[in-house]
């Protein structure tokens, strides 16, 4: 594309981990989701693994907390192009539930849906190794509803409308299956270091 | 839908799921085109409409978005979003409403360098979510520049000559700083905040400003469309909901 006239962007200094067409925005966290906030009490959330597994199951708030905590510290990165560095999410690593279930051998992408009816795919692989967390803090303090509270997925690695708010829950299936944002035009699976934002990128 | 097939009957007790409206073109989302500025408009002190050519425009509906993006000599890039404000009889053409936001890269670019000529390159449009093909009743409610889609679905509804109803509260913090205020017909009730024409009341969003339009309640209801900053859609969605607007029913979009 062709330089425009005029333009030559806030002085920057290069910020190793931002992806391209990413910008820092320092402080600010902005609030993308398409519905109403619902209004989640811990005590009536639930998350459940399901679809292609030994054993499905269901944990509720007390539950979960009792497997191995674990933190999240990075940056997360937004399709509406702002990143945000040093953000600090605890947790569980999802590696914890999966242990639990057992995955079939078969099951190769996920449909996370939240207590709101979002839904959002993600391969499988993206969520296991230690790259995918359920996260209930945000800078040691209850994870705010508007950004997910009580609990939220969180895939760091990819762009953060994967990280589903109000997670209740995953399905395992043997294929990919698009899920909100992706019948709406975005990319299935969201890498922002390759900028797959819409499909066809 | 999905949903069903994928998540074993799991029903989401707040009943979002709404599916997008409108199926996006991957084709239009995947390419960047040139727009080239061919007139702006001032809208208030510190708003501005910008009109331009992007010949290959695939056309839109009314509330949708796309992506913009400046490039510096450096190869540095900037992208935002941006509604679309221009209705979809406007072949060849678009318009954007950009508020100059204080700092702004790309806003601030619009508002001080740009002129009839330049190029910008935009992608789009996006998302079905937001979009209002001219078919169900519609209860618009924004604040700020989040009038912007709205505009384009009220402008719709003009030059189609629609008969559906469409009704619109729009909040702005006093009369001087009302997008598009000339524009207004019937359909539209203000709302300032901050100062008020004599005998207008001045006051956020309120109850008082729902109820009256959810009592109207058209054939089949309403579909509501909120759009502004997260702290205005949060409230205004609030109210809807507490009017008894049923939450699968609105949707929103946040200006970040
Ligand atoms: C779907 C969607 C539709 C939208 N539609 C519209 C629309 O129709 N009209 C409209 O006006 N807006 C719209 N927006 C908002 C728009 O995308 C931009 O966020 C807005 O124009 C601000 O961008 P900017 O580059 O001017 O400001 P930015 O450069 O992003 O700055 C935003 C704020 O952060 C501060 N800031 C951030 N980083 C720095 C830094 N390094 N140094 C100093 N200050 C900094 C700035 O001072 C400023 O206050 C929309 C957003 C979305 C998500």
């Amino acid at each position: 594309m062709n330089v425009t006239r005029g333009f030559t962007g806030r002085p920057r200094v290069p910020r190793p981990g931002l992806p391209p067409g990413q910008y820092d925005s320092g402080d600010d966290w902005p609030v993308l989701s398409a519905e109403v906030t619902p209004d989640l009490a811990p005590a009536d959330w639930t998350f459940r693994i399901d679809g292609l597994v030994a054993e499905p199951r269901s944990w509720d708030w007390d539950e979960a907390h009792t497997l191995p905590a674990s933190v999240y510290e990075g940056a997360i990165h937004c399709v509406t192009s702002w990143s945000k560095f040093g953000v600090r999410f605890g947790g569980v690593s999802l590696d914890a539930f999966l242990d639990v279930v057992r995955p079939d051998a078969s099951a190769t992408h996920a449909v996370a849906y939240a207590h709101s009816g979002y839904t959002t795919n993600l391969p499988l692989a993206d969520l296991t190794g230690g790259r995918a967390w359920i996260a209930w803090e945000y800078d040691g303090e209850p994870l705010p509803a508007e950004h997910g509270g009580p609990a939220r997925l969180l895939v760091p690695h990819l762009y953060f409308w994967k990280s589903a708010k109000w997670i209740a829950g995953l399905t395992l299936l043997d294929h990919d299956e698009p899920g909100f944002w992706e019948q709406n035009g975005y990319h299935a699976r969201g890498n922002p270091w390759e900028e797959q934002r819409y499909s066809g990128d | 839908m999905t949903e069903t097939a994928t998540t074993g009957g799991f029903t989401p007790p707040t009943r979002f799921a709404v599916p997008g409206r409108i199926a996006v073109s991957d084709r239009a989302a995947a390419v960047w085109q040139t727009a080239t500025l061919t007139e702006i408009r001032r809208e208030t002190p510190s708003v501005a409409t910008f009109r331009f050519a992007v010949p290959g425009w695939a056309g839109h509906l009314p509330g949708q978005h796309l992506m913009l993006r400046l490039t510096a000599g450096d190869g540095y890039t900037a992208q935002r979003h941006y509604s679309l404000a221009s209705p979809p009889d406007d072949a060849g053409h678009i318009e954007l409403t950009l508020d100059h936001v204080e700092g702004g890269e790309v806003s601030g670019w619009f508002h001080t360098e740009a002129r009839p000529g330049d190029e910008v390159a935009v992608r789009g449009p996006l998302s079905g979510f937001f979009a209002w093909p001219g078919d169900r009743p519609a209860l618009l409610v924004g604040a700020g520049s989040g009038v912007v889609p709205l505009m384009s679905m009220i402008r719709h509804h003009r030059a189609r000559g629609l008969d559906v109803p469409l009704r619109l509260l729009v909040s702005a913090r006093g009369p001087e700083e009302l997008i598009y205020a000339a524009e207004y017909g019937a359909e539209t009730t203000a709302v300032f905040t901050r100062r008020a024409p004599d005998g207008v009341p001045v006051g956020r969003l309120s109850a008082e400003h729902v109820a009256p339009l959810l009592a109207e309640r058209p054939p089949g209801g309403w579909e509501a469309y909120v759009c502004g900053s997260n702290a205005f859609a949060e409230h205004a969605s609030r109210l809807l909901v507490e009017a008894g607007q049923p939450v699968h029913r609105i949707r929103i979009e946040r200006f970040g």
